[in-house]
């Protein structure tokens, strides 16, 4: 075993542990976790295994298996960026819908406190 | 019949007071609510002293936000008739029984600036940004629509109801979606041309490289509101 895979093994390893983490002390929700749970284990096959890696590069018709890699690497990010976007717009949605409401409350408050 | 005339407003300390008088002289029997959307300035006393109720945002959501909370207003305390006046003074109360009357044969009446009355004018890509909405918006719905972006509006209580449930907050979906979502619902949307003054307060952003990027975010607001859904 080569240091580069003993490196990808050590990475995939304290990802599982920080997410782990996480997660048991409540800082992280589940939908946010379970890419990370899942592309820290695949990391970890492929540095116990190298030769999937030629073998997929292979089958795929890519040259240099590190360019598979990588082209998965940005595509799993590319996700996971989407994916944040998507909530953020949800989030700024609820946020309106609050402001909204609160608004509307505090005028009624004000309204009722009004002797 | 029931009028309430929502005025949205983000630090316009120095026009709301003669915007709500306005209102109060040309529409005696309408209430007037300001939605201060965050106002940094003296806008909610003001407009409060001024006679208007006042709903004041914590966070600053745009004109379409403030809209919404306008709508969901008029919606809850059953207005009839519901008028839409910018705060910065620009739109003429004088003007506002015309677009009532309206009502009469429309669920959502635009007050247009540029439909033979006034002497409104602007050029170059904001006057382009404006034809190519025009144009655009009056292909869809089937109505001759000269002024899509106009804040001086009046809606029905049909009309309320969807805004009050559903209206975006994005920019230009206040105006563009509004109309689009309107017409999807079956509603009869109508234009009726009205005179403006100039701003009181504040300038209109006039800078070439602005006037551009509108024309970009006008087109966008023309492809999404054509491909999205609405409920």
């Amino acid at each position: 075993m080569t240091g580069v895979f003993l490196v990808g093994l050590i990475g995939a390893a304290t990802t599982l542990l920080l997410i782990g983490e996480l997660l048991r002390r409540r800082q992280l929700r589940e939908k946010y976790a379970v890419l990370w749970l899942l592309v820290a284990p695949a990391i970890a096959v492929l540095a116990l295994v190298p030769s999937l890696l030629d073998a997929a590069a292979d089958v795929v018709g890519v040259a240099d298996p590190v360019n598979l890699l990588l082209f998965l690497g940005v595509l799993v990010l590319l996700g996971v960026c989407l994916h944040l976007s998507w909530e953020c717009s949800r989030l700024e949605e609820e946020t309106r819908s609050l402001v909204e409401e609160v608004g509307l409350l505090r005028h009624r408050v004000d309204r009722l406190e009004r002797p | 019949m029931s009028v309430l005339a929502i005025v949205p407003c983000f630090n316009e300390q120095d026009s709301v007071a003669a915007v709500v008088a306005d209102l109060h002289r040309h529409l005696p029997e309408a209430d007037v609510l300001v939605v201060d959307d965050a106002s940094t300035d003296g806008t909610r006393d003001i407009a409060r002293l001024a006679g208007a109720t006042v709903v004041s945002l914590c966070v600053n959501l745009g004109v379409g936000g403030a809209m919404r909370v306008g709508y969901r207003y008029a919606d809850e305390h059953g207005y009839e008739q519901v008028l839409q006046v910018d705060g910065d003074g620009q739109h003429d109360s004088s003007q506002a029984p015309l677009l009532l009357d309206a009502l009469g044969g429309a669920d959502l009446v635009i007050g247009a600036r540029f439909a033979g009355t006034g002497d409104y004018d602007v050029r170059g890509p904001r006057r382009w940004s404006m034809q190519l909405l025009a144009a655009v918006l009056s292909r869809r719905t089937r109505v001759r629509l000269t002024d899509t972006t106009s804040g001086f509006r009046a809606t029905g209580p049909r009309a309320t109801r969807l805004f009050a449930r559903h209206y975006t907050a994005e920019y230009l979906g206040d105006t563009v979606e509004a109309i689009v979502l309107a017409h999807k619902a079956g509603l009869t949307i109508t234009q009726v041309p009205v005179v403006m003054r100039a701003r009181t307060t504040g300038r209109p952003s006039a800078h070439p490289v602005q006037a551009m990027l509108y024309l970009g975010r006008v087109a966008l607001a023309l492809v999404l509101s054509s491909v999205r859904k609405f409920p």
